[in-house]
């Protein structure tokens, strides 16, 4: 059990890295100025790495010889555990960018615990994505700041993007099982812990953009345990796993 | 054929060039954390500089063909993650050459010193990422060259 529970949590940080990594990357060449389409595309590559250590030690944990690709590959969207925040279509630049903060925000406090967490292995990908995690957030919000407190045009988008994603921020704070197991065994916060020092970062960066939070406090979930994703989830893994789907077993 | 000594293989690891700044080794990076012999086996770890960085596998591969061309027969290559890779640990030496090569080397204070190209101190970021994940683009108003800045973490 505590095994599996192990296995679960680490699905969870490796896909939510994966599939918001994936996101960020259909920018690749899209974006509206050259130094933004660099900088996501080095956002992505960041998080992609950082879902290479993740999920290769699940597979590791989980003992059945899966790769970290294994993992990315062949699974189905029903065995992903990403937040459903991270699988949200990109919409706009600022809702991409909002989107990027409010995932940031939360990996940026929760990287920080886990540098102390009671396994070795565990810390030490903390301790890697923890110097990534707090460039990515000083830009993102950095970008949500310059657009929000912008234009009349920009900060509409700014607070519409917010006003969409928010209703998702919630499922990262949410326990199960899963995370009580992590807290016994000293491996994880319980994530309801994190969500004092989010708020209070999060409301400092969207203040100084002049937007206004949503108050309404129902939250979406199911992406983390599984239960239920969006229909989204579903057409990004068509593109992600395209390769695979159509030569299985493929290698280069 | 005797067994090379370690500092012999540190030097060996010191003229295999960084894939994307060639002018600096791997040894000047400070990615090679650890080199010893394990019996006959000679033992090389290895750190990512970032997480995502493309170049991991090529660094590997360039090693990996660096000491079998001298002859290194049993070798094992393991990934290192902690303590994390710093732009601390990238030596004088290299820091020297990416400034002549015309790359700003990283600085405690978190911005290039001044213009590897002009010498000059008025400057500004244009991004805060660059042509890899390593570094950022800066640019130098005295001579008006964009530059890159190899980031400080
Ligand atoms: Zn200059």
């Amino acid at each position: 059990m505590a095994d599996n529970a192990l296995f679960q949590f680490l699905l969870r940080m490796g896909d939510n890295s994966l599939i918001l990594g994936h996101r960020v990357s259909e920018w690749c060449g899209h974006s509206p100025v050259l130094e933004e389409d660099i900088a996501l595309a080095n956002t992505a590559l960041d998080l992609i790495g950082q879902t290479q250590f993740w999920l290769g030690l699940a597979g590791e944990v989980e003992g059945k010889g899966r790769s970290a690709d294994d993992l990315a590959f062949l699974r189905d969207a029903w065995d992903y555990r990403n937040v459903l925040l991270c699988e949200l279509p990109n919409g706009d630049f600022g809702q991409t960018l909002m989107r990027q903060f409010l995932y940031d925000a939360w990996a940026s406090v929760m990287m920080g615990r886990l540098m102390t967490s009671s396994d070795e292995r565990v810390a030490a990908i903390a301790a890697k994505a923890s110097k990534e995690v707090a460039y990515h957030v000083e830009r993102s919000g950095d970008t949500v700041v310059g657009l929000g407190d912008g234009t009349e045009e920009s900060h509409a988008r700014m607070q519409a993007a917010l006003d969409y994603l928010w209703p998702y921020v919630g499922e990262m704070f949410d326990s199960d099982e899963v995370d009580a197991a992590m807290v016994k065994a000293g491996i994880a916060p319980d994530p309801a812990g994190l969500r004092e020092e989010y708020d209070a970062l999060v409301g400092k960066v969207l203040g100084q953009a002049t937007l206004t939070i949503p108050t309404d406090t129902f939250h979406h979930k199911g992406g983390r345990t599984g239960y239920m994703h969006t229909e989204h989830l579903g057409h990004l893994l068509c593109s992600m796993q395209w390769l695979q789907r159509a030569y299985p077993g493929a290698t280069w | 054929m005797g067994q090379p000594s370690v500092d012999t293989i540190w030097d060996w690891l010191d003229q295999v060039p960084d894939p994307e700044i060639p002018v600096i080794s791997l040894v000047d990076l400070g990615i090679i954390r650890d080199v010893k012999w394990e019996g006959d086996t000679l033992k090389v770890a290895v750190t990512p500089t970032y997480s995502g960085c493309p170049a991991t596998s090529v660094i590997n591969f360039d090693i990996e063909t660096a000491l079998r061309d001298r002859g290194i027969e049993k070798l094992t290559l393991t990934q290192q993650l902690s303590p994390p890779w710093t732009t601390d640990w990238l030596s004088d030496k290299g820091k020297a050459k990416l400034e002549k090569y015309g790359i700003a080397p990283p600085s405690p204070k978190g911005e290039p010193e001044r213009c590897p190209n002009c010498g000059g101190h008025n400057l500004e970021r244009t991004s805060q990422f660059g042509s890899t994940p390593c570094k950022a683009l800066w640019r130098c108003r005295d001579c008006l060259e964009p530059f890159d800045y190899f980031k400080c973490i």
